[in-house]
């Protein structure tokens, strides 16, 4: 495993960092307190081939690696980390399990649209009684003719009232337990498709969040990704990939913190010199950089080793929980370099400090990545 | 058809450079480098001749070995192929606009050479003017609107204290202003496409210029220091105005 980042790798990080820093973070603040979806943002990535990272060339997408495409979620979620969960939700959980699971006819049909970004992609897998225990869902589909019939209801969806493609999981065969779910391409078009409550949240407020209903909503057969029955395996395995990407976005958070605490203790004076040159201050600093570059280590393992080909769950979730934490200690820490100002709404630390602590608990919360961890342990 | 020559120069970040308060030279080393900025705006504008006119763009560098990652950015934002000249060991700006000029001499039936008006880093604005002094072309010099047509090329010019006109018969030189344009940042695939685009690597002997001496010799290199002064006027703002306004008449600042 090379840790060096190859010219190209460093060409891309390089023109996503310039996009981020000129035209995403300038607006993060103001998207965070009107609760406004990132449209522009979105609308310049899908040119700039972001929405299509991991999608194959033959498909309209750049066909790029799991490292680049780490790299590219850090960088826009340093900047913001609504956006960068967008585009993580984008590729990671609604690209990918086409790429991966697909047929011919679906990967032509639904890929080239979400890497144009003519179409933005959610994943609709949690319900109210089925979080972290995914296989209690209790949404149902019902094969009819050429349709299945899908009842039920999705909760906490990122991008939930801006999506047009969702992957939809819902019980096939009520007996089979956790074999008995499926997964399907669900367009937000389809007949018995409405967007529930939108949530108020404390964090990631561009990222828009809300409930799926599906009231006999008709899914053409075609539509079935994978096998009936399969569902939960796509599920897990999106999962993993999925959470390649929210490591990445808690690496950019922290990151995001540990700029804004180097800039500011330099800046700022007390007892006549800049806080930076106290011991208390640089021990922050330290301790924070070296939980960064650890956790940005972890996250491109587990995606070299995807790339790789290998199974990556324990990886992944290694990644995802040191990450996560290491965002929400950063962002707290960060508040304490900045005090009294570190809590008002006139810094960004505030901003990283509410959108840090959702990393620990979407796509597998930490105490799941534990689960996931252990269970691959003590075989 | 344009053929476009972009002069490009890779310069250190200098947003990055600290002044060393010992020995008060800039501390150089391990800052990241990166293409002048304002050579990006002058590809930029070389692009949208392109797209207007059709042709070619070659970007052309003279500089070290680790240049040519830099070339490969502008490879990817819309330059068609890259050209580096090592940099002599003390080149001076003769020295440089010079390889330039029998570089574009070597390339031949070259319509318009585009440089920035200047490097962010030494920022003396030379190499552009000599270029055309070597080539004996017209120089239209700190552009901040251009009009390209067939054979001609029509510059708006910013002298300071006034805007010019200007309009020159190709083949001719033309440095830009940060102004004219806001640089394209490349998709992901023009990176992955700038990986096919070559990059000619030419020797200073083979454009006849290994025995040049330089002219003009590089004696010290000194940061500003730059200090604050820390003084703050408590009285009430009337006051505290006619004071600072004083204040910075005296340190010479207000004209």
């Amino acid at each position: 495993m090379i840790l060096e980042l190859s010219e190209q790798q460093k060409m891309i990080r390089n023109m996503v960092r310039e996009f981020a820093e000129k035209e995403v973070r300038p607006r993060a603040a103001e998207l965070d307190e009107k609760e406004e979806y990132p449209h522009a943002a979105l609308e310049r990535m899908a040119e700039l081939g972001i929405l299509g990272v991991i999608i194959p060339q033959e498909y309209g997408g750049a066909g790029l690696d799991n490292v680049t495409y780490s790299i590219i979620i850090e960088e826009i979620s340093r900047a913001c980390a609504s956006t960068g969960v967008v585009t993580s939700v984008h590729n990671s959980l609604t690209a990918w399990p086409i790429i991966k699971y697909g047929t011919e006819e679906q990967k032509k049909k639904y890929l080239p649209i979400l890497a144009r970004g003519e179409k933005i992609g959610a994943f609709g897998g949690t319900e109210p009684n089925a979080g972290s225990d995914l296989g209690a869902m209790q949404t149902t589909a019902v094969l009819k003719g050429d349709h299945y019939i899908i009842n039920g209801s999705k909760t906490f969806i990122t991008s939930g009232p801006k999506a047009g493609i969702i992957i939809v999981f819902a019980v096939t065969d009520k007996e089979a337990g956790p074999k008995g779910i499926s997964a399907f391409i669900v367009e937000k078009e389809f007949k018995g498709f409405s967007v529930g409550s939108i949530f108020e949240k404390i964090g990631i407020n561009a990222s828009l969040t809300s409930e799926l209903l599906f009231k006999d909503m008709e899914v053409p057969r075609e539509n079935l990704l994978g096998k009936e029955g399969d569902g939960f395996k796509i599920a897990l395995a999106t999962l993993d990939g999925g959470r390649i990407g929210i490591a990445s976005q808690a690496v950019g958070i922290a990151q995001a913190a540990l700029d804004e605490s180097i800039q500011y203790s330099m800046q700022r004076q007390q007892f006549g010199k800049p806080i930076a040159k106290f011991q208390a201050i640089q021990w922050m600093i330290s301790e924070m950089a070296t939980k960064i570059e650890a956790s940005r280590l972890l996250v491109r393992y587990a995606a070299y080793q995807k790339d790789a080909g290998q199974r990556i769950s324990k990886e992944a979730a290694m990644a995802k929980l040191f990450a996560a934490e290491t965002a929400s200690w950063c962002a707290d820490r960060a508040i304490q370099v900045h005090g009294g100002y570190g809590y008002t709404k006139e810094y960004p630390v505030e901003r990283l400090f509410r959108d840090a602590r959702i990393t620990g608990i979407y796509e597998g919360t930490s105490e799941v990545m534990k689960m996931v961890i252990a269970g691959s342990l003590l075989r | 058809m344009m053929n476009i020559i972009v002069c490009a120069k890779q310069v250190v970040d200098v947003g990055e450079i600290k002044v060393n308060p010992s020995t008060n030279k800039p501390v150089l080393e391990g800052i990241p480098k990166k293409i002048s900025d304002i050579d990006k705006n002058a590809l930029e504008e070389a692009i949208r001749i392109k797209e207007k006119l059709g042709g070619k763009i070659t970007v052309m560098t003279v500089g070290p070995p680790d240049a040519k990652e830099k070339i490969k950015e502008l490879l990817a934002m819309g330059a068609d192929e890259g050209v580096l000249i090592p940099r002599p060991q003390g080149a001076d700006y003769h020295i440089v606009s010079k390889l330039l000029s029998k570089g574009i001499e070597k390339l031949g039936n070259v319509d318009l050479v585009l440089c920035g008006e200047a490097s962010i880093d030494m920022f003396s604005g030379q190499v552009g003017p000599r270029i055309a002094g070597f080539l004996d072309w017209p120089q239209l010099t700190y552009s901040f609107k251009v009009e390209a047509e067939a054979g001609k090329v029509k510059a708006h010019r910013n002298m300071g204290d006034r805007m010019v006109v200007t309009e020159a018969s190709c083949p001719a030189v033309l440095t830009v202003t940060k102004e004219i344009n806001e640089p394209r940042l490349p998709s992901l695939m023009q990176i992955l496409g700038s990986a096919r685009k070559p990059i000619h690597e030419w020797t200073v002997s083979e454009l006849g210029m290994d025995k040049e001496p330089a002219r003009v010799l590089e004696k010290d290199l000194r940061g500003v220091k730059m200090e604050r002064k820390n003084i703050v006027f408590k009285d009430d703002m009337d006051n505290a105005v006619e004071q600072l306004a004083e204040k910075l008449a005296k340190e010479g600042l207000l004209g």
